[in-house]
């Protein structure tokens, strides 16, 4: 489980559904084992097929959200009721069933130990799901290069993987986490409100002169602000690597 | 509506040319602008995906499936080295 | 074929009367929106309806002038080559007849063109005789900028890239020449009846 993904033809395989782990009421991760699955590295992600009886097909892609030492490859998807695909995933898939797949893809959005740090994470909604896997390796291999996350949400509700988050950052082993809710939160919040703007990345990034790696993961429109944000305040473009998803998954 | 980028599509180009694209950097040949293909703007829910210049909107790659079978159209998209090799013998690449 | 998802549908609904559903497609009750690129947005007082190219000499209607000349309310069944169908949809909009009043032509073939850069080629005798519209209304509202608005070509008896979101005029043609799908591969034709998606169908 721990070795590269190998280059070469890109098959599709079934994997059985293990196990559902619902992570806030509109996403859920489907704990899976693959027929023949060769390994990935956190950044990465699948092609999942669909078909009907009547051979009707539908396809997207999902981040991996297990790291690559873990034991089963773990996706997360989040409900769209508008969605062809997702309402499928998030609702009529149980243990047993078996779903078609391929992977893992793409190279671009990649982090491995090997690149230098340090490492800022910027997610918002379920663009948190790419960075479960990067923090996953991180700790896997007992990294050290610093790392921040800077998470948007639309409540605390909504936050995916939050007892999760909640660990690695008391476990004081060089991870910051800086939440901030855009839509409502609780009276004694302590965290940031509203929308990723200069000011919250001012506060939470390293200065531009820090070279750090960054990554966005999140709706088109979201990564397109916190982007132009960023090289707005002098980051290098060339050290900010994006990931975008679409209205419907990607 | 919004694009997604050209890591949507990182699955059909490995179909296409056997191995991973997304990290292709090529110049586009309406603006002379050089990116990766990661980072190109993507319109996915289309008769195939069109893959447009993040600088100038123009188009330049369109992935279709004709009868099942991936083919590229890479005329406006100079791909750079290591990644200007031919594709897979069963897929086109029209010029 | 891959093997199946056990219980997926997709978003399509049961089929009520097959005979009004071409091969190879189903029916939906959404309006899925498809692009090759991003929406326009033309202001409506810099929009203009153009016919040109073979006439003997060109015409063109402003916004207001467009929509104070004869309408029609029809509905149509259309058909996605992407396998959707929708039936039963209601536009609002100007006869391509009406239109093609205006101009002198001898051209058998024209190309559609639209803000935004996207084309599609169509014979003439596709667009005459009550079978092809510019509508500016879908289902009694003013068509969404997302599903082709201000205006689109509506051509329903063709698969519907044929009917090209955010038109602006017709250039007739001597030739059958290919527009932005047709080139890449997909049919100069595309009658979904006899399932022309792609070159060589």
């Amino acid at each position: 489980m721990a070795r590269a993904a190998l280059p070469g033809r890109l098959n599709w395989q079934l994997a059985k559904v293990v196990e559902l782990v619902e992570e806030t009421a509109q996403t859920t991760s489907i704990v899976l084992e693959p027929a023949n699955w060769q390994g990935h590295q956190a950044g990465q992600h699948v092609d999942v097929r669909l078909t009907a009886e009547d051979g009707y097909q539908a396809q997207r892609s999902y981040s991996i959200a297990s790291g690559p030492e873990d034991d089963h490859l773990v996706l997360t998807v989040e409900r769209l009721d508008d969605g062809e695909v997702s309402p499928y995933l998030v609702g009529v898939l149980q243990p047993g069933d078996e779903l078609e797949l391929r992977g893992p893809i793409g190279g671009y959005f990649v982090w491995n130990q090997s690149l230098a740090g340090p490492l800022l994470l910027v997610a918002g909604g379920s663009g948190i799901v790419p960075f479960r896997s990067i923090l996953r390796h991180r700790a896997a291999v007992g990294s050290d290069v610093e790392a921040r996350l800077i998470y948007s949400a639309r409540s605390l509700d909504d936050v995916i993987y939050r007892e999760e988050l909640d660990t690695i950052a008391a476990a004081g082993d060089g991870v910051d986490i800086s939440l901030t809710l855009t839509r409502e939160w609780p009276e004694d919040w302590t965290g940031h409100r509203g929308r990723i703007d200069g000011k919250l990345l001012d506060e939470v990034a390293w200065p531009a002169t820090e070279m750090q790696r960054t990554y966005i993961c999140g709706p088109s429109s979201f990564v397109e602000a916190a982007a132009g944000t960023l090289v707005d305040s002098g980051h290098d473009p060339g050290r900010i690597r994006t990931e975008r998803f679409g209205p419907t998954g990607k | 509506m919004d694009a997604v980028d050209g890591n949507a599509i990182a699955g059909e180009l490995f179909e296409v040319f056997g191995s991973e694209m997304t990290m292709a950097v090529g110049t586009c040949a309406h603006c002379g602008a050089s990116g990766m293909i990661a980072e190109q703007r993507v319109y996915m829910r289309a008769p195939g995906a069109v893959v447009r210049c993040s600088r100038c909107d123009g188009v330049t790659m369109v992935l279709v499936r004709v009868h099942g079978r991936a083919r590229i159209n890479l005329a406006c998209f100079k791909l750079a080295p290591p990644y200007d090799h031919a594709p897979l013998a069963d897929h086109q690449l029209t010029p | 074929m891959s093997p199946v998802s056990r219980g997926f549908l997709g978003r399509r609904r049961p089929v009520i009367d097959p005979s009004r559903v071409p091969p190879g497609q189903y029916v939906t009750s959404d309006f899925p929106v498809l692009s090759a690129g991003p929406t326009p947005h033309t202001p409506l007082d810099e929009w203009s309806f153009t016919i040109h190219g073979q006439v003997d000499e060109a015409v063109s209607w402003p916004w207001d002038e467009f929509v104070a000349l004869p309408s029609e309310t029809v509905t149509v069944d259309i058909h996605c080559v992407t396998k959707w169908s929708k039936l039963d949809t209601s536009w609002k909009g100007v006869s391509v007849d009406t239109l093609l009043q205006k101009v002198d032509t001898e051209a058998e073939y024209l190309t559609a063109w639209s803000d935004g850069g996207y084309t599609t080629n169509l014979a003439l005798e596709d667009v005459t005789d009550g079978k092809a519209w510019v509508a500016y209304e879908f289902a009694g509202d003013a068509l969404e900028a997302e599903h082709g608005g201000p205006a689109r070509l509506l051509v329903p008896h063709l698969y519907f890239w044929k009917s090209a979101k955010w038109v602006r005029g017709l250039t007739l043609t001597t030739n059958d020449e290919p527009g932005f799908w047709e080139t890449y591969g997909y049919h100069n034709h595309g009658d979904p009846w006899l399932e022309q998606r792609y070159q060589g169908d």
